[in-house]
């Protein structure tokens, strides 16, 4: 009998490892579900935050410490257009999820927007910021153009990446003076949306070429990517920019 | 009565810091220090080491991470059966790590996304693996605890001191502090020192230093 055998362990058997495991596991991932739960709203009001931060960095310089949510509300009016350029009703910005829209074609994108408004005339507009998304060298690469007032000049980008190599196609979201390339730059000529291209090579002067941006060494693929995104989002956004021109 | 039956278990059980205990701290800060000596966590050492408030983040995580799996490990090493022992481990390690990153995100969202892919390589830095399966496995929780907290001191010691002259050579910081600059001297930060060859040679030396003072010699 095996309860005599002194060697026998009731720890070696198959039965008490396969129910110690079962139990470790229901344990630890009832664990796991609780903190996930718990920190969720905190973290997601993380997010949220760092989505305006990104926003607010665009136009104006934002300082360590600044109230950034008193800052967005008091800016920033917040809608989502379509294709046409018509205000969506009832739906919010947060809740467009530009990863699936961006797959979609361009005439069935929404498209989230947020206007500065003018701190003197509430009516006019400052700036425009438009979120765009597309594919960089190895994963999602996703932004924000701001345009001036005229719907041409760009004010100033941020642009952020889920996998780009760093050190190189890192540079876009890391590199703050990669971004302040695209400053001044426009994306019409005379009517035609031709947006702003990232060149092949670093260190070139394209000051006087306002379609043109010196590019990253060793990251053309990255910057083609950044290129087809805008160009790609521009265009979904032409009706819309054509309208407040007109205005 | 009382008293004497008080003083009697007083006399069995082992004061909290005792010289026993104490050495469970002190010990992996230097003569047994887990990156410098036992050669362990040295990835991380390279990889998170540019800035001082990222290598303090992880000094910090990795406490907390080998601490708890020690104290946890050891209160159960009696249940686990040894032929999975690794894989039970492996699960009270995941498990602290992924709830020290959900903190740090719900917390300090800033470093937990510099940190992002780090923090979640805890879970395969030998110096938690290393600590469960040599002390944790034979010892009682206390010690456990004193044993993961020594050794996360001893490799946030090591991780602060190669960030502090990773930051201070390479961006002419402290804690994103431009020393240099409030010191109205003109500093140009020297690149390499921010590559991870930069962290290789500034590992290299302080494994130097430490070991000429403490005379700590490979034994052959």
């Amino acid at each position: 009998m095996q309860t005599k055998n002194e060697d026998y362990n009731v720890q070696q058997s198959n039965l008490y490892i396969v129910i110690y495991s079962a139990v470790l596991t229901v344990v630890c991932g009832g664990l796991l579900a609780l903190a996930s739960e718990g920190l969720k709203e905190k973290q997601q009001y993380n997010i949220a935050l760092e989505q305006k931060q990104n926003i607010l960095a665009t136009v104006v310089e934002l300082k360590e410490g600044q109230d950034v949510n008193s800052l967005y509300a008091q800016l920033v009016k917040e809608f989502v257009v379509d294709y046409q350029g018509n205000i969506k009703d009832g739906i919010k910005p947060q809740n467009v999820n530009l990863a699936t829209e961006y797959k979609k074609p361009a005439e069935q994108r929404l498209l989230p927007i947020y206007e500065f408004k003018n701190t003197s005339d509430s009516s006019k507009i400052d700036y425009v910021v438009l979120p765009v998304y597309g594919f960089g060298l190895w994963n999602d690469i996703w932004g924000f153009i701001a345009l001036e007032s005229d719907m041409n000049t760009i004010r100033g980008v941020k642009f952020d990446h889920k996998g780009e190599t760093p050190g190189l196609g890192a540079r876009i979201a890391s590199d703050e003076e990669v971004q302040a390339r695209y400053k001044g730059k426009s994306i019409y000529e005379d009517s035609k949306l031709v947006s702003v291209t990232m060149m092949k090579g670093e260190g070139n002067d394209y000051g006087s070429d306002p379609h043109k941006v010196d590019g990253m060494s060793g990251a053309t693929l990255t910057a083609k990517g950044v290129n087809s995104m805008f160009k790609d989002y521009l265009l979904s956004y032409e009706n819309y920019l054509k309208k407040k021109k007109s205005e | 009565m009382s008293e004497t039956a008080e003083t009697l278990v007083e006399k069995r059980s082992e004061p909290l810091f005792s010289k026993k205990n104490k050495k469970l701290i002190t010990n992996p800060l230097d003569i047994d220090n887990p990156i410098t000596v036992q050669v362990l966590g040295v990835c991380s050492a390279l990889a998170v080491t540019t800035q001082l408030k990222p290598a303090f983040i992880m000094s910090l995580s990795l406490l907390v991470v080998t601490a708890c799996s020690n104290v946890a490990i050891s209160a159960m090493r009696n249940s686990i059966p040894s032929r999975i022992r690794i894989i039970v481990q492996l699960a009270v390690v995941s498990l602290w790590v992924t709830l020290v990153n959900e903190l740090l995100k719900a917390y300090v969202y800033d470093v937990s996304k510099q940190l992002a892919v780090f923090v979640g390589l805890i879970i395969t830095n030998c110096i938690v693996m290393g600590r469960l399966e040599a002390y944790a496995m034979s010892n009682k929780p206390w010690p456990s605890f004193l044993d993961g907290v020594g050794n996360g001191l001893g490799y946030g010691l090591i991780l602060m001191a190669v960030a502090f002259f990773r930051e201070l050579l390479g961006s002419g910081a402290l804690f994103g502090y431009k020393i240099f600059d409030a010191a109205g001297l003109h500093y140009q930060g020297n690149g390499l020192m921010l590559l991870p060859a930069g962290a290789c040679i500034i590992v290299g030396i302080v494994i130097w230093v430490q070991r000429s003072i403490n005379g700590y010699r490979e034994s052959h």
